[in-house]
């Protein structure tokens, strides 16, 4: 018999559906299958032209179709898929009918190229200027552009098709977007706001521009061949992340109101932290104290100690900096522990789904939890010899886990860790 | 139930304890004031012609933001933001203390930055002139693009930027979604200090509307206003935006924790709520806006609405008709005298609304449908309306302390 409240009297929140798309694949069992086999999920880009790009390769989601093909509506579509997967799971309210908040973590919307060059070509000159565009975009030729490339578009269309109530929220802390998105879930009911909440996680801005942006800053890997290897989180040859598509969704809801309704719970979210570092726009303070601030308000907030935690799901992005400071903040919390506890990067296969990785991997967290087996971090061959993990090198392994943390730190000195358990402490 | 009245039994009172506004009418809370006293509009109709926007009023960038290498790392819209940011933590008297900004936690409302306008168009006159190579655009891109506007550019880097330069070390969260991100993150902001979560919080957002690659994606819609400006209210036959640049900031602090730093209140946010109306039938906006306006935890007395109105239609007649049936509450509209602001329109409302309470008066009207009228005395609550050009509905009920 477990208590509806935590040791701090505030509902506890568990996980009663679970959606997942990735560049492995589409839901829940084709993802784990894939993953505890350590397939990869990292190609040659096919959707665009890549020559003259430094990094060519990235973890697309090919297999689903948008007509036009927008990143947005890309990203849109994702978080549809994955979000009728864990209506279906959780089998909770009606069709169209959700009991709750939805908080949407998405990538910031713009018009993009293939729309630009669109009206570039009905300006119709050769040399053009914005005034150009501007003269041609209206009188409803493009009025759906707008819609489209409105930032609440996905969050509207996500509200509309599933019914989630009141003003859905859109939001964006980089690429801890996902973990913020499910703390946002389990405030609100913690706060008795609501019984449910729908936390839906989406990235599929796999893009020229993006990724030219993101190979600008030095952040991408450029082993491009073969591309399944270029993704080696907690390895000496890293060389950056690899930038990735995918989606997740989570149905939240109290262990009370779960439990009432005879939902099977799936896993718990135990404990939800934050910390901004003020230090630099992509670097993280050399000291790593807002990340270690971080993972011990997240401890703090799930009322747990270090040792009780067995398996770190880390944010492991593969660029030197963060592996390194990543290895260094866990051992400042942890203590000797960090080389005991068995650590993973799912984005050695899934690449990074920025917007989208804190969702996609407390997912892959919950999954670890369900069936006692630890996926790996692949074409982990060299490894780093100062970062000393216990890193879950290229096959999955069987472990006793109870209680799984997992760190998101973005740009903009954003860092977000979540703590995912089996049962209610 | 998805919603955060903040006047629940057992929840603490928060209370607006700092104000930062940067705007077309000026810098500070003494020139916003008196150029809305005096009716004062800022509007450029010849820079962006036909379109008409609210430019900001110059500031010295220079004093919010110290560092000319951190200026350099923004673009307009974040410099506008990180400036009103910081007005707003001098506002409540904690700029510079550690203590306090080692927790304090962030809810911004942003879009996005502006695009590089000479690199866009370099890649369209080339692809008008027949380039059209595989690649073309990557290689343009590779060596046009400025390795660092993407930090510019990306939503979240507001509050990193207002992390930085003001060195805030709590937490941080961005919502994006034109309009209502704004009500969504005071109404985030409030419920979790009102529950306890958090004892202070700095709220708000930052737009430039001095951008012609935002004047294309509100053409798409037929959403920009044309050729001659006119009040919100009397746009009914000549619709639409003039899109404006502003920064809006508010420090919201337990009544507890600015008590015991002996902080005074300009007033006392009571509630803030949100929702999506369907918008697919005549009436759905009004009916929602009616429904939010049903959950304010409204008192006896003086009351005002400082509406979001943006002067797109259908949009802006809905509200009207929802206003005639609370006549009894004086209407003013930011949109006339600041523009659209868009994520900003719904902080820069509260702002206003706060403003006037502690002044003792509500600003005058500036309209000549007769939707805005005189207004005597000192209003104790007003009900700020944030009703989205497309989607989104906010509202909030900012109130005297008593």
């Amino acid at each position: 018999m477990t208590a509806p409240r935590d040791k701090f009297g505030r509902p506890v929140v568990v996980v009663t559906g679970m959606g997942i798309m990735t560049s492995l694949g589409a839901g829940k069992a084709d993802n784990w299958a894939k993953l505890v086999a350590g397939e990869s999920g990292i190609r040659t880009i096919t959707r665009f032209p890549i020559d003259g790009l430094k990094t060519t390769m990235a973890g697309t989601v090919d297999f689903v179709s948008v007509d036009p093909f927008s990143s947005t509506a890309l990203s849109e579509r994702m978080a549809d898929l994955v979000t009728q997967e864990a209506l279906e799971q959780a089998g909770i309210g009606a069709k169209g009918d959700f009991p709750g908040p939805l908080f949407l973590a998405v990538a910031p919307v713009e018009v993009e190229w293939p729309q630009r060059s669109e009206l570039g070509r009905a300006v119709g000159k050769l040399d053009l200027t914005y005034d150009d565009l501007l003269r041609i975009s209206g009188g409803g030729k493009y009025s759906a552009y707008h819609h489209r490339f409105m930032f609440g578009s996905v969050a509207a269309h996500l509200a509309e098709t599933f019914g989630t109530k009141g003003s859905p929220i859109s939001l964006s802390t980089a690429c801890a977007s996902g973990a913020t998105s499910i703390q946002l879930g389990v405030e609100a009911i913690r706060r008795g706001e609501t019984d449910a909440a729908l936390c839906v996680a989406t990235d599929g801005t796999v893009n020229p521009e993006a990724l030219v942006r993101f190979s600008l800053l030095s952040a991408l890997s450029t082993q491009n061949d073969p591309p399944q290897a270029a993704s080696r989180p907690f390895s000496k040859n890293r060389d950056g992340f690899v930038m990735a598509e995918g989606a997740g969704a989570l149905v939240l809801e109290s262990y009370e109101a779960a439990t009432a309704r005879g939902a099977k719970i799936l896993g718990v979210i135990a404990g939800c932290g934050e910390l901004t570092d003020s230090f630099h726009r992509t670097r993280s303070s050399p000291d790593g104290k807002p990340i270690i601030g971080c993972m011990k308000k997240t401890l703090a907030d799930a009322g747990m100690e270090p040792d009780q935690i067995d398996h770190i799901n880390a944010h492991g992005t593969s660029t030197p900096e963060n592996d390194k400071m990543e290895y260094n903040t866990t051992s400042a919390v942890f203590g000797e522990l960090v080389q005991k506890i068995p650590v993973t990067s799912n984005k050695s296969m899934v690449g990074h789904t920025i917007s989208a990785a804190g969702a996609v991997e407390a997912i892959f967290s919950l999954l670890t939890l369900e069936h006692q087996r630890i996926p790996p971090t692949i074409n982990y061959d060299i490894p780093d010899p100062t970062i000393l993990f216990d890193v879950v090198g290229n096959k999955a392994r069987d472990a006793r886990v109870t209680a799984v943390m997992s760190n998101s730190f973005g740009f903009g000195g954003q860092n977000a860790s979540l703590i995912l358990t089996r049962e209610p402490a | 139930m998805t919603d955060t009245p903040a006047s629940k039994p057992g929840q603490t009172e928060v209370w607006i304890t700092g104000i930062g506004l940067a705007t077309s009418l000026g810098e500070g809370l003494d020139a916003n004031w008196a150029a809305l006293q005096e009716k004062r509009i800022n509007v450029d109709e010849k820079g962006f012609a036909p379109y008409i926007v609210h430019p900001l009023m110059p500031v010295s960038f220079d004093s919010q933001i110290p560092k000319k290498g951190d200026q350099r790392q923004m673009e307009a819209w974040q410099r506008i933001g990180t400036y009103a940011a910081g007005l707003a933590l001098d506002s409540a008297g904690i700029k510079g203390n550690k203590d306090i900004l080692s927790k304090i936690d962030m809810v911004v409302a942003a879009g996005g930055g502006e695009r590089d306008l000479n690199v866009d168009c370099g890649v369209l006159t080339a692809e008008a002139k027949g380039a059209n190579a595989p690649g073309f655009l990557n290689e343009r891109l590779m060596s046009d693009l400025r390795p660092t506007l993407f930090l510019a550019q990306l939503s979240n880097l507001l509050a990193g930027n207002i992390a930085i330069v003001h060195g805030l070390g709590g937490t941080s969260r961005t919502f994006m979604g034109e309009e209502v991100a704004g009500a969504d993150a005071a109404r985030i902001a409030l419920s979790r200090i009102a529950s306890g979560e958090s004892d202070i919080a700095l709220v708000g957002g930052s737009h430039n509307g001095e951008r012609k690659d935002l004047l294309v994606l509100y053409e798409f819609g037929d959403f920009n206003l044309k050729d001659k400006f006119a009040p919100v209210w009397a746009r009914k036959d000549h619709t639409g935006f003039a899109l404006g640049s502003a920064g809006a900031f508010l420090v919201l602090e337990s009544r507890a924790h600015a008590e015991a730093r002996g902080a005074k209140p300009f007033a006392r946010l009571s509630s803030v709520v949100a929702d999506l109306a369907k918008r697919k039938q005549p009436g759905d906006m009004a009916a929602t806006l009616e429904k939010l306006w049903a959950k304010l935890p409204m008192h006896e007395g003086k009351g005002a609405i400082i509406s979001g109105a943006t002067g797109a239609e259908p949009a802006t007649s809905e509200e009207r008709g929802f206003l005639k049936s609370h006549a009894d509450f004086p209407v003013r509209s930011t949109g006339t005298m600041f523009g659209h602001t868009m994520e900003t329109q719904f902080p820069l409302g509260i702002a206003l609304a706060a403003l006037s309470i502690s002044r003792g008066a509500l600003f005058p009207p500036n309209d000549s449908t007769g939707t805005e009228i005189e207004s005597q005395g000192a209003p104790t609550q007003i009900v700020v309306v944030g009703a989205g050009h497309w989607r989104g509905e906010g509202m909030a009920l900012v109130e005297a302390v008593r």
